[in-house]
């Protein structure tokens, strides 16, 4: 049975572009190949997300699916990794080699971190280096660490990672923060946090894992090593794309889905919403945001046959 | 997301004796509660348990309740997947993966 809508992802723009969607009941299903939440799943504690003062990254995600499921959307455990268009519509392809149909799509593919390609990145890879600060923060008790990066996540995380370290190493290639203030302040006045203003990470040295971080200076090119049990990599996120997407909707120079404001792609039918888009602003409140307006304007298609100024 | 009965559960004490003395491959999960990516794999590595049942073991270990293998074998990241045969680890994945991908690590050396 083809539905009108398949929006693809399962994370906070993809949930919340179901659960607006099963409320208009519209015939609708979501794609998600992992458990629900996206890169929430990768978060230690969300604390900026209005309404909730604290939480975990993975409960809040397991409360959004649950919303979303109370209103009736249909989650296939499926992981999708082609588009295309067909007579309608479009269809996604998973890897399991099932074709889903859809009048209608939203791509809700999320992004991921970005690796920086530095010798020893991959090498050690579980080995000490890693993305996911709260999987595992956890192994480096006592010992001193290292960050890369000074957006929020980044600062966010290091300060995260105080509760297991010894100290923990920020090293960013300028010399001031991008993370929001109040983040940076926390940062700036725990004891455990050194900050490395203007280095830039060039190399993972170690045996069997992570002993050293070699750092150089953006400044004078001078190196020193660090000596750490563990590198943890917040430098930026990337797109997730499947095959398909960029034949169909156009994409900024990253890579990222360029949409108008009612999240229509290029290709009329077509919808992006959360991380994956061109946006100037990635977190879990734009994310949501993009959701609800996406289910929308895709309702609005979908009963309009086609896409119409909103509000 | 009731539990493969194929799937065994692991700790320090009985590692050496479930793992190590098996007499066919085994395929080890270290995860925790905390870590989100765990918990894409672990759906994965049950239905695993049920399509590898008798060929390899498919073993689950919380590595919060069970340090000691973990440090052993220097885990430092998780979901980590550790492959075992006749008592050695022949091969490993950091990190959540697609399920053909663990497939595929499997069957290299099984």
């Amino acid at each position: 049975m083809p539905e009108d809508l398949i929006i693809v992802g399962g994370g906070p723009a993809g949930l919340t572009a179901g659960m607006y969607a099963a409320r208009a009941r519209l015939p609708v299903r979501l794609l998600e190949g992992g458990v629900s939440g996206g890169q929430l799943n990768n978060t230690a504690v969300v604390e900026n997300y209005p309404g909730v003062e604290s939480i975990a990254g993975y409960e809040l995600a397991s409360l959004m699916e649950r919303q979303a499921l109370k209103f009736g959307l249909e989650i296939d455990r499926e992981r999708a990794v082609g588009l295309a268009a067909t007579r309608g519509g479009f269809t996604v392809e998973t890897e399991s080699g099932r074709a889903y149909h859809g009048r209608a799509v939203i791509l809700a593919l999320g992004a991921t971190p970005v690796k920086l390609g530095i010798p020893g990145e991959t090498d050690y890879s579980g080995k000490g280096v890693s993305y996911c600060a709260v999987c595992d923060g956890p192994f480096f008790r006592d010992q001193e660490i290292a960050v890369i990066g000074g957006g929020d996540s980044a600062v966010e995380e290091a300060v995260y990672l105080t509760r297991f370290a010894k100290k923990v190493h920020i090293i960013h290639r300028r010399d001031e923060f991008r993370a929001a203030k109040e983040i940076q302040e926390k940062a700036l006045q725990e004891p455990k946090i050194e900050v490395h203003w203007s280095y830039v990470p060039v190399a993972i040295l170690g045996n069997d894992g992570t002993e050293a971080l070699r750092i150089q200076s953006v400044k004078d090119g001078s190196e020193q090593d660090l000596p750490v049990a563990g590198v943890f990599f917040y430098v930026g996120l990337k797109p997730m794309l499947i095959d398909g997407v960029r034949e169909l909707a156009k994409t900024d120079d990253r890579g990222f889905i360029i949409t108008d404001e009612s999240m229509a792609c290029s290709t009329p039918g077509l919808f992006a919403a959360g991380d994956v888009r061109s946006k100037v602003l990635r977190q879990i409140a734009t994310a949501v945001g993009d959701g609800a307006v996406a289910a929308f304007a895709a309702q609005h298609y979908l009963e309009g046959g086609r896409h119409t100024q909103l509000g | 997301m009731g539990e493969s009965k194929n799937l065994e559960i692991v700790g320090d004490q009985d590692f050496d004796e479930k793992i190590l003395n098996s007499t066919i491959p085994a395929l080890v999960d270290f995860w925790a509660a905390w870590c989100g990516p765990c918990r894409t794999v672990g759906p994965i590595v049950e239905e695993l348990a049920d399509e590898y049942a008798g060929k390899v073991k498919i073993a689950k270990l919380n590595v919060e309740d069970n340090r000691e293998t973990p440090t052993r074998y220097g885990v430092r990241g998780i979901p980590t997947l550790m492959l075992f045969k006749n008592g050695q680890m022949v091969d490993q994945i950091v990190g959540a993966v697609p399920k053909g991908r663990i497939k595929e690590l499997i069957d290299k050396v099984c």
